[in-house]
């Protein structure tokens, strides 16, 4: 009996693995890659012939000229999607209150003059270290300091900020989000910064 | 919380229920061998597996040939993913060059994917090769689903039956489970999230440049960002159907290349539940009286639903201590406000709470947000779900197998309370059943207590805890019970990844999936094999809303006094501290 039932699962094993573990990957993978290719391999983001970054993938950003993204634990350094990570931090973990407190000077040294509340998800850090985007709030809350740094009218920069929310999806799933990697790159194709800092 | 919010949820409820009745009319189709619309293009593939294994369809078994099959399949499954973890050097499709996984590390995931827990003491994109995600992990992560719907069906038929000996084929159901049930519904999934911008390639990871250079933790200049793809829509479409949950990515399905979008997001929570609702259906079905069926699923939705509200109340109040330094959590149309720490902006609070909720309902454990940053009653639901046994939908198959051990309980401790003879479907519950079933619900408890002990007290159990004070305690606390229960997700961040916890955690593993399957395997035999008692007068209805409420009862208070004082000294006693 045991034999028997052995015998069977050793074969319906090797079975079940060429059509779970191979056919069934290499099916989805050659469908995928002819009808949503983009999509299949990252939503590359191309300017000129030349990738630039990934729409879903966000970036590091501190200078002021810039729009800042969430905070990201991902080592060895912010925003490697090579290892996502979050910061794991209980609630009450002196560390947490580290981290926010020193976003929260780094934006008020780049923008003293704001004195308005600062919406959470720009001082916390989100779940994967990658997170593209931001809230609508958020990027609000940064649109003073863009717009002086960059020499532009508040408005010009609003109107980039609209451009580059992705609403929710359906008119109800999700919440509304400025994807800052796209933002940032409509910045600098508007006002080609003079050189990286 | 905005309205928006609670109309997600409202949405979100409303899908589920609507799909119950037809997929779960389905299964008791493919569980029951009768004609389907798959027939034409999976039939010959059925047979064909018949054919080469050696299964005769028409064969049955009584309940402990049915157990000897399903153990050595999982075995072998075991065998298979360790060893391939082991030699994933020599193997193919291995872009990134990974080396050999660590013999306890290869022990853990083998033993977590082959028991559906899918629990991940690693990070996917820096240990494992593609060939073993795929060939290895993914493979299980079908399999294993598979076996618990078929364990489901066999169990079922236990109920079902009188006066019989067999349960049926373990073989037959398992195979007819992942071809006609996961199969299809896996395809479909995972084209749809690749729309959406779930990777799917086997091509190596890339760097782009970065728009500002930045630097690492050791002060030098970063100006190329590495990014980690994969083929991993193919793989996230089944660990969310299966209530799998290992993730392609470490950080799962908050991962944007894993949960892009908010629709890939409802889609992919959608799919946690799915399966293990729809089955309550295909229960009642089974045993020629649907109402059973809706019972069992209004006993679920209750509880979660009450502790889903918990959670959502909890995690958009936010953070205390966050007000005096002049941060803003209120919710609205232009920020999601409260606890933002691990989680995305694409989903805000009410998406990230009702997969919580979801994920540690069902034993899935998967993640789109990081339930170790979650405020302490947060994280205490998570804990409760779990606590709960995984039966409030629970595991594909063994959530509602676990359920119908509850039931067993309820209709016993009933028949006590009235003085008579205790009945359930025309069979009578005896000393036997009785036995099986304490025994079903004493032994979670006491793996995840006793484990949880044994690490706090020794320094190799101290030793990774991350977060200091009671938070610690509660990592230990939810790493066992996630285990235990063969969840999957974690306080993440313990150091999980060490000879200690993989070693404890594989054994923890192991008992919560075939100690709890065997004894559940063995009440169903005995219950076959009993003569019909016609309900009379004294027998008390199962499909009322007296004894939903009584079922309720039995859960909650069974799983609430198991681990009420170990709650207190972790996430009861941190919410006292935060206010």
């Amino acid at each position: 009996m045991v034999l028997k039932h052995l015998r069977i699962a050793i074969v319906s094993l090797i079975l079940f693995t060429g059509i779970t573990g191979m056919i069934y990957p290499l099916a989805v993978t050659g469908i995928a890659q002819l009808i949503f290719p983009d999509k299949a391999n990252g939503s590359l983001i191309k300017q000129n012939g030349k990738v630039v970054g990934s729409s879903l993938i966000g970036q590091p950003f501190s200078n002021p000229e810039y729009f800042w993204g969430r905070l990201s634990a991902t080592a060895p350094y912010a925003y490697n999607a090579a290892a996502s990570s979050g910061s794991n931090y209980g609630p009450l973990n002196p560390a947490l209150f580290d981290a926010v407190k020193q976003r929260i000077r780094a934006l008020k040294t780049a923008d003293p003059q704001n004195a308005k509340p600062i919406p959470v998800d720009l001082v916390t850090a989100s779940a994967s270290g990658l997170d593209p985007h931001i809230s609508i709030a958020a990027a609000l809350y940064q649109l003073p300091r863009v717009a002086r740094y960059r020499g532009l009218k508040e408005k010009q920069v609003r109107m980039l900020i609209d451009q580059y929310t992705d609403g929710r999806q359906l008119g109800f799933l999700g919440e509304p989000s400025v994807n800052v990697l796209k933002l940032n790159l409509a910045l600098d194709e508007l006002v080609p910064l003079s050189q990286e800092k | 919380m905005t309205a928006n919010g609670i109309f997600q949820i409202v949405f979100y409820f409303a899908v589920l229920i609507l799909l119950v009745k037809p997929l779960g009319t389905f299964m008791a189709h493919v569980f029951q061998r009768e004609k389907t619309l798959l027939d034409p293009v999976l039939g010959p593939v059925e047979h064909f597996i018949y054919r080469l294994a050696r299964i005769n369809p028409n064969e049955e078994y009584n309940w402990k040939e049915n157990a000897l099959a399903m153990l050595l399949f999982n075995f072998a499954g075991l065998l298979v993913v360790y060893v391939l973890q082991r030699f994933q050097q020599f193997l193919p499709l291995n872009p990134q060059r990974m080396s050999a996984v660590s013999s306890d590390s290869a022990f853990n995931t083998a033993v977590s994917f082959a028991s559906n827990t899918n629990w991940q003491g690693y990070g996917g994109e820096t240990t494992m090769s593609y060939f073993t995600q795929m060939v290895g992990l993914t493979v299980q992560n079908f399999v294993s689903a598979a076996t618990g719907l078929a364990l489901l069906a066999l169990i079922i038929r236990g109920f079902a039956r009188h006066s019989m000996k067999t349960l049926g084929n373990f073989w037959v159901d398992l195979t007819r489970s992942a071809l006609y049930i996961l199969l299809p519904l896996s395809f479909l999934l995972a084209l749809t999230l690749v729309s959406q911008g779930v990777v799917q390639t086997f091509s190596p990871s890339f760097s782009v440049p970065l728009l500002q250079s930045t630097i690492d933790i050791n002060g030098a200049k970063v100006t190329e960002q590495q990014i980690a793809v994969g083929p991993a829509a193919s793989q996230i479409a089944i660990k969310q159907l299966g209530t799998n949950g290992g993730g392609f990515f470490n950080v799962n399905s908050s991962h944007p290349f894993e949960n892009p979008t908010p629709l890939s997001d409802f889609l992919e929570v959608l799919s946690i539940l799915l399966i293990a609702a729809a089955l309550c259906y295909t229960y009642g079905y089974m045993v020629k009286d649907t109402r059973q069926g809706w019972a069992i699923l209004a006993v679920m939705m209750i509880i979660f639903f009450g502790l889903l509200s918990i959670s959502l109340w909890s995690e958009q109040h936010g953070n205390p201590a966050f007000t005096s330094l002049g941060i803003d959590q209120t919710s609205s149309s232009l920020q999601p406000g409260g606890n933002m720490e691990g989680k995305e902006v694409r989903f805000g609070i009410p998406n990230s709470v009702l997969w919580e909720t979801a994920t540690t309902a069902a034993s899935n454990g998967s993640v789109n947000s990081m339930h170790d940053s979650y405020t302490p009653l947060g994280g205490l639901v998570a804990l409760v779900m779990m606590h709960l046994g995984e039966v409030i939908f629970g595991g594909v198959g063994s959530g509602l197998y676990g359920m119908l051990v509850f039931v067993v309980v309820a209709v016993f401790v009933a028949g006590l309370l009235v003085g008579r003879t205790p009945e359930y479907l025309g069979h009578k519950i005896e000393t036997y059943e009785m036995k099986m079933a304490s025994l079903l619900i004493l032994i979670m408890p006491i793996t995840v207590l006793v484990f949880t002990a044994i690490a706090v007290m020794t320094d190799a159990g101290r030793s990774t805890i991350f977060n200091p004070g009671v938070h610690g305690f509660s990592e230990v606390l939810y790493l066992f019970t996630s285990q235990s229960n063969n969840n999957g997700s974690a306080f993440a961040g313990i150091g999980a990844n060490t000879p200690f916890y993989n070693v404890t955690g594989g054994i923890a593993m192991i008992i919560g999936r075939y100690w709890l399957a065997v004894p559940t395997l063995a009440l169903a035999g005995s219950l076959a094999q009993k003569k019909f008692v016609p309900p009379g007068e004294g027998t008390l209805p199962t499909h009322t809303p007296l004894f939903i409420f009584w079922l309720i009862a039995v859960v909650v208070i069974v799983g609430a006094l198991n681990f009420l004082p170990a709650l207190a000294l972790g996430p009861i006693v941190e919410h006292l501290m935060m206010h």
